[in-house]
């Protein structure tokens, strides 16, 4: 091997790697480039999404299933989160992981039985699921205030510093962002992942594989909501004020729309489609009368074009023309 | 090797296996022939797992399989390839081949969110034996294509590869050549061949009568569920319940 061969290897060996330190490292100054917390807080909120999105992407676009009830698992972050910390002063940290294993064991519970369902049995099982979770969140007003929601919820603290304007959160939020998307790349590439890409195109040769079907199924139905979750938690002590409004069946649409955009199975996809999602409305104004409308757009035009979503579906379209060319070029 | 003892399996009110009874014998290829309906490919689905018989059992080696989850079985070294190819069509033919190496893989979820040298450097040792199976195939040069582009004599090939890659001790194949021209199926003769002088043990289910005859060491033959005759293919040949069941059906419909 030539020196050049070596890095060439090196650099095609690691790309995964080298593109998230890319990606962190850009992150690590963006808040001295740019400076101004409006637009540091849109991005605060992208790294938010893209925790509960790049969940959902595997369990939708990897496993093959579908949710339409997944702000209800940021929902419960968010209360769980809030409540543990207002009502009984819990410290938040302490909150958020006990809120997640929580969400996690209702997960499971959940998905012994819904996960039986497919198709559209198993997308209104799990839009039901939200349905009740935001009648929760509405009614029981002793506890979750209601429509008017709950305020004053401590911000995290981090070694004596509370985590309480845009710049720190933004470390916080990036950084678990990060470890997030770093997770799902490594689950996406590892022999599991490819389990979970056997289960969605065929189940019954997937099952004579040796692969657990309906275990897999679980598994990361209850990862994903664990870092929906997490992702919930975030966002109240963010805010330090949440209502049941920012965990509707809508909002669960949308982190589909997120999941579409980015492509089936694209863990890097996800980080465009959160990144898309929530950067709209910046550019169009009358976006928001109309959000519902345009996300239902995007996802059927995206969905009826590109089946395997928006980045995933041009990026199979490119390799297939590339493996033709070569194919063409060697006859 | 594979003992199946007085399975059954209905459909409803429907008969499809009624107290089938043969074994395979370690070593040899056993071919089970019949008319279409004959309940052939239930059979098959019975000992990979795919259905449950209503009655009867099912040893390997000597230990009771019926009631074991389809998933269990591969650990076991059971193999098996589909009559309509069930490959996983948007991944890689490297990937769908890897699959068929679940048994071997990492099942930790921990370790594979962490990705650790360990798990890197096994994945790597796998992928090693994947691609080394697939050049067995004459399919090295198609490995980072998605399974979905290739001809159909090409996936049936694939479906072989994802079957053997793990190494099994017995292999279930499904009409492995029903859809192939002349050349093909005398390139999955050969491989049948390879595999049986290797001292794989194999179970065929096959209309190619010509296949059946060249590879197989014995022969069952099903018809409307029920065992009608086994033996070597020469006796299976000539005797008169099989021509029936063929024949006489075929006078009957034409």
């Amino acid at each position: 091997m030539t020196p050049r061969d070596r890095i060439r290897y090196f650099f095609s060996s690691h790309r995964t790697g080298l593109s998230v330190c890319l990606l962190a490292l850009f992150l690590l100054v963006y808040p001295a480039w740019v400076g101004n917390p409006y637009l540091l807080g849109i991005s605060n909120l992208i790294a938010v999404y893209l925790i509960a999105v790049i969940g959902l992407n595997l369990f939708i676009g990897y496993a093959g299933q579908i949710s339409l009830g997944h702000a209800a698992y940021l929902g419960l972050g968010a209360y769980g989160s809030a409540l543990l910390t207002v009502h009984l002063g819990i410290n938040p940290w302490l909150a958020m992981a006990a809120t997640a294993v929580a969400v996690g064991l209702t997960a499971f519970l959940v998905a012994i039985p819904t996960l039986r369902l497919s198709g559209h049995y198993l997308a209104m099982a799990t839009l039901g699921f939200n349905i009740v979770c935001y009648t929760v969140m509405m009614q029981w007003d002793r506890v979750t205030g209601g429509p008017s929601g709950l305020a004053g919820i401590p911000h995290l603290s981090l070694a004596g510093v509370a985590i309480d304007d845009e710049t720190r959160f933004h470390y916080l939020a990036w950084g678990a962002a990060i470890l997030v998307l770093t997770l799902g790349l490594n689950l996406a590439r590892s022999s599991l992942g490819l389990a979970l890409a056997a289960v969605a195109q065929n189940e019954t040769a997937a099952a004579s594989l040796g692969i657990q079907v309906h275990r897999a199924k679980i598994r990361i139905f209850v990862l994903s909501a664990v870092l929906a979750s997490v992702a919930g938690s975030l966002f109240a002590h963010c805010y330090t004020f949440i209502n049941p409004d920012s965990f509707t069946i809508f909002n669960s649409v949308e982190l589909v729309t997120m999941v579409v955009i980015g492509g089936l199975g694209s863990i890097w996809g996800s980080l465009f489609g959160a990144s898309l999602i929530i950067l709209l409305p910046e550019f169009l104004h009358f976006f928001e009368t109309f959000r519902d409308i345009i996300h239902g757009l995007i996802v059927v035009t995206v969905l009826i074009l590109l089946p395997q979503g928006l980045v995933s579906g041009l990026k199979d379209l490119l390799r297939m023309r590339l493996l033709r060319k070569a194919n063409n070029a060697r006859n | 090797m594979l003992e199946i003892d007085g399975i059954s399996k209905h459909f409803g009110g429907l008969p499809a296996l009624e107290e089938v009874s043969f074994r395979c014998r370690e070593g040899m290829t056993t071919a089970l022939i019949g008319p279409n309906g004959a309940g052939k490919s239930t059979l098959i689905n019975c000992i990979a797992g795919t259905l449950n018989p209503d009655a009867g059992a099912i040893r390997f080696t000597g230990r009771r399989i019926d009631d074991l989850p389809c998933h269990r079985r591969p650990y076991l070294g059971i193999a098996r390839t589909f009559q309509n190819l069930a490959l996983f069509p948007r991944l890689t033919v490297l990937e769908n081949v890897l699959a068929g190496l679940t048994p071997e893989a990492e099942q930790s979820f921990v370790k594979s969110l962490l990705r650790l040298p360990a798990t890197r450097h096994r994945e790597r040792l796998l992928r090693l034996k994947a691609m080394a199976m697939l050049d067995n195939f004459g399919l090295a040069d198609k490995a980072r294509w998605p399974a979905s582009v290739l001809s159909y004599g090409d996936k049936k090939r694939v479906e072989m590869a994802r079957a053997l890659v793990a190494g099994p001790r017995l292999l279930l194949l499904d009409e492995p050549v029903a859809g192939l021209n002349g050349a093909e199926t005398a390139r999955i003769a050969m491989e049948i061949r390879r595999l049986h002088g290797a001292g794989l043990t194999i179970l065929l289910v096959e209309h190619d009568m010509d296949l059946v005859m060249t590879v197989s060491d014995h022969v069952v033959v099903l018809d409307g569920g029920r065992l009608i005759a086994a033996g070597a293919p020469q006796e299976i040949r000539t005797n008169p319940r099989v021509i029936e069941a063929y024949l006489g059906r075929m006078s009957v419909t034409a």
